[in-house]
């Protein structure tokens, strides 16, 4: 198996805060991997740094990204421009506000279409149609003439995922895709992005903070906490046997079928500060070792 | 908008109106200044002045001198000038499209120099170049347009004296018009040599009413273009790969530009009124200018005409700008 995107110790910084304290994962080719962790713990912060998007006052302070064997951090601009869409593909959070209001969804979707393959315009709105189709949007070519303000949350994010898809991309930077939808769409989202994923070949890196639905469609996953990776490997030896204590108390907050409701606990408030305390204390050792 | 929304707002327009015609028409009464006293010859006998006011209807009470007007009004006929003894209508149809020409060739100038100058300031940002564009602007932004007329009437009318700082035509190239739109009659049967004159008639005056208000839209503009920059779907847009000017040019700028236009439309207005001045001081043949006469000589047809030919003017704009915001927002066309 190929590795799609190989991170090797990334420190990310905003300011003087550390958000990413040497985070290491793979992605390898096709898998989906679950990226979990509570809000903060710099989950966004992952796909920020490889799409070229973190805050102006942040900084890489130190390691590698390498997508397909090509360290994307050290390339120019225009070439990850040429990856960005492409090869790399983002579904976002919040459907409701990640499509242009004044544009129609066809000339969204096509602008991708004939900035990456240079379809004509015939061919990309053939092509974007297709794409609508694929992710079971009823009357493809009337949705291409519609506004997104026309559309559900749900199929604006099934308009979303068929972007992200359009130009066959080895991988799919999921950013919680169905946090911003109700429960029953977010089940049928959950399987599109599936579906999709199988169609078109693609990896996928999952972030969520949702064990349930890492235990239902990732292969791998990675435990984030305060920028730092807590755990890291295949979902079902996670899931059976989690090296780590904070691991562990995630499982005890996730409601699964075969236990009752009562015995979810929450994840114990001291646990999580010892870590923090642990990631500061880290901090203060790299701050006294000179670079 | 909806049908039902441009109707309520046409439906409004007549009372709108008959306001402004009351206010107007009383103001003009109770403010001291006669127009009879303005056009006597010095010695008229106490008599005369008593003909010449029931002439102009003026020893009416001011109910009956008003339901007189109104009636008039509504039939086409705005009365006659006391000073200038002609019909308003005619002496305003023929003014007014020097002004429309100079209010257009103004605003469509600002918008050139607004638009460019926020785009080039939001692809400068971060930078020394913009904080200097800003400056610039701020200063622009100071200076009102009667005050930039003077400074343009100075520097390329009377220092360099590069262009014409009065009237509207080069009486030599005396030309017959059929229409009172000169500039765009002498476009459309490309006598371009007319259109040239005419041009650089309106340059100066047409700048100093454009000056401020590019920048007022320059700094509308920035400001709406860096909001619409940290929107998601700007932000996402980045993740396909588009290029920064892309961005800015498909995602940013069509959703900054309807706040824009929103809030600088309105705007159009001033530098309406700003044609009175300015006009004035490049002795351009418009209603701004008519409009300094008739106050002077207290003529009160030729002003309750002007001033009602303002207020469809201002009407007519808000409605334009409340159509146009419509028609460049998708949500609320089906609003
Ligand atoms: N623009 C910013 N400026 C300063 N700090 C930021 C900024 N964006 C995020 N952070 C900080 O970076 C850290 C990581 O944020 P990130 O968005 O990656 O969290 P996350 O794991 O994605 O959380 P969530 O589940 O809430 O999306 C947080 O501590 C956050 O406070
Ligand atoms: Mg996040």
């Amino acid at each position: 198996m190929s590795t799609v995107l190989d991170i090797d110790n990334l420190h990310v910084a905003i300011g003087t805060a550390n958000v990413l304290r040497g985070v290491s994962l793979r992605v390898e080719a096709g898998e989906v991997r679950g990226l979990v962790g509570e809000s903060g713990a710099g989950k966004s912060m992952v796909g920020r740094t490889i799409f070229g998007l973190l805050p102006a006052k942040a900084a890489i302070t130190a390691g590698r990204v390498s997508f397909e064997g090509r360290d994307l951090l050290a390339m120019p601009d225009k070439q990850r421009r040429e990856l960005l869409g492409r090869r790399i593909a983002l579904i976002p959070q919040d459907p409701m506000t990640s499509l242009n209001p004044v544009r129609r969804i066809g000339a969204q979707i096509c602008a991708v279409l004939q900035l990456h393959l240079k379809l004509s315009n015939r061919a990309a709105r053939d092509r974007a149609a297709e794409l609508l189709s694929e992710v079971a949007i009823r009357d493809p070519a009337g949705v291409l003439a519609l506004y997104p303000h026309e559309l559900s949350g749900g199929m604006r994010q099934r308009v979303l995922i068929a972007m992200a898809f359009a130009c066959d991309p080895s991988l799919v930077i999921a950013d919680e895709p169905t946090t911003a939808l109700d429960v029953t769409v977010q089940r049928q989202v959950l399987q599109l992005v599936e579906r999709m994923r199988q169609r078109h070949g693609a990896a996928i890196l999952f972030v969520t903070h949702d064990l349930g639905v890492v235990a239902k469609i990732c292969r791998s996953m990675t435990v984030l906490h305060a920028g730092r990776v807590l755990e890291d490997g295949l979902t079902l030896d996670v899931l059976v046997k989690p090296h780590h204590a904070y691991t562990r108390a995630l499982l005890a907050a996730t409601p699964r079928a075969d236990r009752p409701a009562d015995s979810l606990r929450p994840v114990p408030p001291a646990l999580i500060e010892s870590l923090w305390a642990e990631a500061h204390r880290l901090d203060q050792l790299a701050a006294r070792r000179p670079a | 908008m909806r049908w039902s929304a441009i109707l309520k707002r046409l439906a409004l327009i007549p009372p709108t109106l008959l306001g402004v015609g009351a206010i107007v028409f009383v103001l003009l009464r109770v403010v001291p200044g006669d127009p009879i006293a303005m056009m006597i010859p010095p010695g008229a006998s106490p008599a005369d002045i008593t003909r010449l006011r029931a002439l102009y209807g003026l020893d009416q009470p001011l109910l009956s001198q008003f339901i007189t007007w109104l009636g008039q009004v509504a039939s086409g006929d705005f009365g006659r000038s006391i000073s200038l003894r002609q019909q308003v209508f005619e002496l305003v149809g023929a003014r007014l499209p020097a002004t429309l020409e100079l209010a257009a060739l103004a605003v469509a100038m600002a918008l050139l120099m607004g638009i460019t100058v926020a785009l080039v300031g939001s692809l400068l940002r971060g930078t020394r170049a913009e904080w200097l564009l800003d400056t610039a602007n701020g200063f622009f932004l100071a200076i009102p347009d009667f005050l930039w007329a003077l400074i343009l009437l100075l520097g390329f009318g009377v220092l360099l004296p590069l262009l014409p700082i009065s009237g509207r035509l080069d009486p030599q190239l005396a030309v017959a018009f059929r229409t009172h739109f000169y500039l765009i009659e002498s476009l459309l049967t490309l006598r371009l040599d007319v259109a040239a004159d005419l041009l650089r008639h309106m340059l100066l005056p047409s700048l100093a009413l454009a000056l401020p208000f590019a920048a007022l839209v320059a700094r509308l503009l920035k400001a709406q273009l860096a909001e619409a920059e940290d929107q998601d779907y700007a932000q996402i847009a980045r993740t396909r790969g588009f290029s920064r000017t892309t961005i800015l040019q498909r995602e940013v700028f069509p959703n900054a530009l309807i706040p824009t236009v929103a809030l600088s439309g309105v705007q159009v207005t001033l530098l309406l009124g700003g044609t009175v001045l300015v006009e004035r001081i490049f002795s351009y043949e418009g209603i701004g200018n008519m409009a300094i006469d008739a106050v002077i000589n207290r003529d009160f047809p030729l002003i309750q005409g002007l001033i009602l030919t303002f207020a469809v003017l201002f009407i007519a704009l808000n409605l334009a700008v409340d159509l146009l915001v419509a028609l460049l927002d998708p949500r609320l066309r089906h609003g």
